[in-house]
């Protein structure tokens, strides 16, 4: 320990350890670590009027936990929560795979850097915006009622905003995009000659696909799975903009208990979406076998 | 040969019918910004105009929205960068046993849905110390992961740092404050400048953090949030178009910056694109 300290006075001197000290150490106490235990304590905790609070009433208890597992309604948003985001996960994966892999590996000079801005300009435009564009097209006179009308495949329009459609439709137009670059990072760095030797050997694109790029790609298909899902899992504005009152989404339930002042159940649901996407993570690296520090590099 | 160009085509029509995908929903936007009609549609088309770039200019609401998502988003520039420094040097250049646990604690909030940062940010300081939030509440809240993409950009630059430069420079007799501003900083300037303008961006666009950490107040996306769920009106379209042409002009300038700094650096991988430009 004491070597430690000399170590880092020597290479940075008491002016940088004391720096690196206050800077991180108030972000991982008072932007991390506390608002977190914060949070736990409130949904461990039950909602009383303010003078009960403090007093002998206010005990940790599992009360708000119990109201989420009685409550059937709320059980069944929170696993289509799960299910929707596990669909907008895989159906990013099946489509942005193909793309970072021709941005990786096949496509050359110019045509990399176009591409490459054909998927940074829409992964930068506001998330409420990109989800706007979609509220027009599933509009009831929008334009795509407007062109199957127009085709003759239906005589009215259709309510596309009825049921989860819409919400999980939206989901993947928006979050899309957070599956691309993860591959595409890992995919730059392996070395083509192991493709050209596997193919050389006769391996076919599926094989070589299967044997030496996916266990390559690995990392980032852990990454960009996890931002996918829980970016999915916890929208917002998603269920906002492209939900109706019949597909309630399990961030408005949380919305909703805030709105209501209880802010206690509030943090016992915002805990368990929280638990959710910690547990998704690491079944992703246990499934994808990578650590966490490969995980975020 | 023969199958050869036959998935030339499939894959030319992949990535024709991906990037329609992409782009067609953000042009039908586009369009409508400058369609006479009132409802925001293509059809019918009643003439073009820019009527609803003026309706919306006339929004009171959305100038002060836009005046406090500066504040906010200089303010999480003003912290976060710093704060991605500290931490890039404290992973890069000190050696400790917990220092694997603690990168995995400092990277978490990037994990971690906006909406819980919010909430716990709003929780702590309101609720539990109550110190009324607002702005400033967003400002912490959107810091506290915002401050981990800075942290990750600073690191991948730090981590190439030939540290015996610093050596030589120590055995000249330099003092540490010396070495800091005269050899590290300047290494360290491009992925500072990048972590200013990505913590910008991050900060300016957020929404979910920013919703329940804010309280009562309104930053622009916030703004856009409350329109959108009510009553829309095209000037939102004029609104989108805007952020879509700074979107364009920003996106080819760090294209054009990323593939510069390729070439000079004559390596392949150099920037790591947008791995860490994710925003929300």
């Amino acid at each position: 320990m004491r070597n430690f300290w000399n170590t880092a006075l020597r290479d940075l001197g008491k002016i940088g350890v004391a720096y690196i000290l206050i800077t991180v150490g108030v972000w991982l106490v008072f932007m991390i670590i506390i608002p977190q235990l914060i949070m736990f304590d409130y949904s461990l905790r039950p909602m009383l009027p303010l003078r009960d609070i403090g007093g002998p009433k206010d005990v940790w208890t599992l009360k708000n936990y119990m109201v989420f597992f009685s409550n059937r309604l709320h059980m069944a948003i929170f696993f289509k929560t799960i299910w929707s985001s596990i669909i907008v996960t895989l159906t990013a994966l099946a489509i942005c795979y193909p793309i970072a892999f021709y941005l990786a590996k096949v496509a050359r000079g110019a045509k990399v850097g176009l591409l490459m801005l054909g998927l940074i300009i829409p992964y930068w435009i506001n998330e409420l915006l990109r989800l706007f564009a979609w509220q027009i097209i599933l509009a009831d006179m929008g334009i795509l009622n407007q062109l199957l009308i127009f085709l003759g495949i239906i005589a009215d329009p259709i309510n596309f905003r009825m049921g989860n459609g819409a919400v999980i439709l939206g989901m993947t137009y928006a979050y899309i995009l957070f599956m691309v670059f993860p591959i595409y990072n890992v995919m730059e760095s392996l070395d083509k000659n192991q493709l050209d030797a596997a193919r050389d050997l006769g391996a076919s694109w599926l094989r070589i696909h299967y044997k030496i790029v996916m266990p390559h790609a690995k990392p980032g298909i852990a990454v960009g799975c996890t931002m996918t899902f829980m970016l999915a899992a916890g929208t917002v504005a998603a269920p906002q903009l492209l939900g109706s009152p019949s597909s309630f989404w399990f961030t408005q339930v949380i919305n909703t208990n805030f709105e209501c002042a209880n802010w206690n159940l509030g943090a016992a649901y915002a805990t368990l979406l929280m638990l959710l996407c910690v547990v998704f993570m690491f079944i992703m690296l246990k499934l994808f076998k990578v650590g966490l520090k490969e995980l975020t590099q | 040969m023969k199958s050869s160009s036959i998935f030339r085509i499939v894959i030319g029509l992949y990535l024709v019918l991906f990037f329609a995908y992409m782009f067609l929903p953000l042009i039908f936007m586009t369009i409508i910004a400058f369609n006479a009609n009132d409802i925001p549609q293509i059809t019918p088309w009643k003439g073009f105009t820019l009527m609803w770039f003026g309706e919306l200019a006339k929004d009171d609401q959305m100038w002060s929205a836009l005046w406090n998502s500066f504040i906010v988003a200089f303010s999480v520039v003003a912290i976060s960068v710093p704060i991605g420094l500290g931490g890039a040097l404290l992973l890069t250049r000190l050696q400790f046993k917990a220092r694997n646990f603690l990168y995995g604690v400092l990277v978490s909030p990037i994990l971690t849905p906006g909406i819980i940062l919010g909430i716990s940010t709003f929780l702590f300081w309101d609720s539990y110390l109550n110190i009324p939030g607002g702005l400033w509440t967003a400002i912490l809240g959107q810091s506290t992961f915002i401050s981990s993409y800075c942290m990750l950009l600073i690191m991948s630059r730090a981590q190439r740092f030939d540290l015996t430069q610093e050596e030589a420079a120590f055995d000249l007799g330099a003092t540490h404050r010396q070495v800091f501003w005269k050899i590290t900083l300047p290494f360290l300037k491009p992925a500072l400048i990048s972590s200013m303008a990505l913590a910008f961006m991050q900060s300016f666009d957020n929404y979910n953090t920013t919703l329940f950490a804010i309280g009562v107040e309104q930053t622009l996306p916030i703004y856009i949030g409350t329109k959108l769920r009510s009553f829309i009106s095209p000037a939102m379209n004029a609104l989108a178009v805007i952020f879509i042409i700074l979107t364009v002009i920003g996106a080819v300038v760090y294209e054009v910056r990323r593939r510069r700094e390729i070439i000079k650096a004559g390596v392949k991988i150099t920037p790591k694109p947008a791995a860490q430009v994710i925003r929300m």
